[in-house]
């Protein structure tokens, strides 16, 4: 028994690791704009689908070449999104802004399926195929590629957002936007600096995940859904809360996956976070807002 | 009148919709000097302000700043160019730390970090409670405070010209007073300033000279003292 929980735990770590990194991805850039990004998950499927579409083939590049090349190519749609979309639409309610990324992410989807057609595609295993004994459980050397690189992508992203003035000068654009414009910040830049970060994130994890769940035009729409779970289970606007509710829900699906059915994970991860939500509408560790006037 | 003007704005007029708010402004600021705007609420004050730093828009007139013209610039643009612009009503970036607020309010002189640094010492110094809450959330300061923080995040912008807007706003008479002896102070270490404000009788006290707005029109004109000596002055806004 123990063992078979201790096996459940490593998937939902790793299941979670993912989620907390789309979930991150939508913790920026609500941060920097108050708009809740449905793309995020297209974001995931552009990484992984153009990482496959870069390494395929005989004339394919090495697979590290291949995966800057998504990373590169994803954080330009990012930008491009916001540049075409996002911006145009400048003065919008939030809701306005909201639907235009959901309509975005239909059209990526699209996109997608014409260019690639419905196929699952996986990458190869960055470093193999053998499994790894913990104790009785057993893990796959990409399931810690996951691990890790979530763990890198999170510091990386909290020494920037804590640490630099760049980083700073992007919250400050959401907290003000006036106030932003006043001290010199170019806010047009910072939020497309934003979005173009929101989905080099997105496309890391797709890389990350796309040898363990394969990937295809559609991934996004489920990994979008977790992930905005992740960030308003955490709180949204709140980067860590977002990767510690990916966390959570991960072992959560995991769990009741092993433990109950897996046909209910899905249920059972949504019915938490509804739970959440009606008890704690901020979220698990979302801050009531302190401002005097 | 001592050289050419920092600032001058001629006919600038600027519009909220089919409303226009400011019908031909036209004012100069030179070098060294601390001119004050008063007028009462809803008069434009804030409205020129804000189409000088172009976060509203002109709909005609000029503004000309150190030579350059500047009236369709980029805001990040007129920053860099030394006009920082301390908003009314603080705007301080509220979850942000004390100490963050400053930083940013320097974002444009990041790379100048020994200049930072000192500056940044020279403010803690003109505001000790900002060093003690360096590291609170600048939304849990008072009013006076976040005044302090506000100015002290505009300072770090390497101001040629100071827009201060409203200082006085919702402040308790002692804090005001402490206030604008700082801008004065400001104002005495070579910084120009241009102060617009409600409260006539404390702007034109510590200013050189000053204009009189009514709705969006510049009705009065002169040194601080004759303005302030002036009768129609001290019955619409001095309150004699």
């Amino acid at each position: 028994m123990f063992d078979q929980i201790l096996q459940f735990l490593l998937t939902g770590i790793t299941v979670g690791s993912t989620y907390a990194l789309v979930g991150l991805g939508f913790a920026i850039i609500y941060n920097a704009s108050d708009v809740v990004n449905f793309s995020q998950g297209e974001f995931v499927m552009i990484g992984g689908m153009s990482a496959v579409a870069l390494s395929a083939g005989d004339a394919g590049l090495p697979l590290w070449a291949a995966a800057i090349g998504a990373v590169l190519i994803t954080t330009l749609v990012g930008m491009a999104l916001q540049r075409f979309a996002i911006a145009p639409a400048r003065g919008a309610s939030v809701v306005t802004t909201i639907i235009i990324t959901i309509g975005a992410s239909i059209f990526l989807r699209g996109v997608a399926l014409l260019v690639w057609g419905k196929d699952l595609f996986a990458l190869p295993p960055f470093s193999g195929n053998t499994p790894i004994q913990i104790g009785n459980a057993t893990v796959l050397p990409q399931n810690l590629w996951v691990m890790g690189g979530g763990v890198a992508l999170v510091l990386g992203t909290q020494y920037f957002f804590n640490r630099t003035t760049l980083g700073k000068a992007i919250l400050a654009c959401s907290c003000n936007k006036t106030a932003a414009h006043l001290v010199g910040i170019n806010v047009g830049v910072m939020l497309l600096l934003a979005y173009g970060i929101a989905a080099a994130i997105g496309a890391m994890a797709g890389i990350l995940v796309a040898p363990i769940t394969f990937t295809s035009y559609d991934t996004g729409v489920m990994l979008g859904l977790k992930g905005f779970s992740a960030a308003i289970l955490g709180g949204m606007g709140n980067p860590m809360g977002a990767v510690a509710g990916g966390l959570l829900l991960g072992l959560i699906e995991s769990l009741s996956a092993g433990l109950i059915s897996s046909g209910y994970k899905d249920a059972i991860g949504f019915i938490i976070l509804l739970l959440v939500l009606f008890f704690r509408p901020s979220g698990l560790f979302g801050k009531a807002s302190v401002e005097r006037v | 009148m001592p050289s050419e003007a920092l600032l001058q704005v001629e006919g600038l007029t600027s519009h909220y919709g089919p409303i226009q708010a400011l019908h031909g402004i036209s004012l100069e600021v030179h070098p060294g000097e601390l001119v004050a705007m008063v007028g009462a609420n809803g008069a434009g004050k804030t409205t020129l302000l804000h189409t000088i730093s172009n976060v509203h828009k002109a709909s005609g007139g000029r503004v000309v700043f150190d030579g350059r013209e500047i009236t369709r610039s980029a805001p990040h643009k007129i920053v860099r160019s030394g006009i920082c612009h301390i908003p009314e009503g603080r705007q301080v970036f509220a979850p942000l730390s004390v100490e963050d607020n400053l930083l940013l309010g320097g974002f444009t002189q990041r790379r100048d970090k020994a200049w930072m640094a000192e500056e940044m010492a020279r403010i803690y110094a003109l505001f000790p409670i900002l060093q003690e809450k360096r590291r609170q959330a600048a939304g849990t300061l008072s009013g006076g405070q976040q005044q302090m923080l506000a100015m002290g995040r505009a300072l770090l912008g390497r101001p040629k010209l100071l827009l201060l807007d409203e200082p006085s706003m919702g402040l308790a008479p002692l804090l005001v007073a402490e206030i604008f002896r700082v801008v004065r102070e400001l104002n005495e270490r070579g910084v120009t300033i241009l102060l617009v404000e409600q409260n006539a009788k404390a702007a034109l006290g510590i200013a050189d000279r000053g204009y009189v707005l009514e709705t969006g029109r510049v009705v009065l004109t002169a040194d601080a003292d004759t303005l302030l000596a002036d009768e129609a002055v001290q019955k619409a806004y001095l309150g004699h």
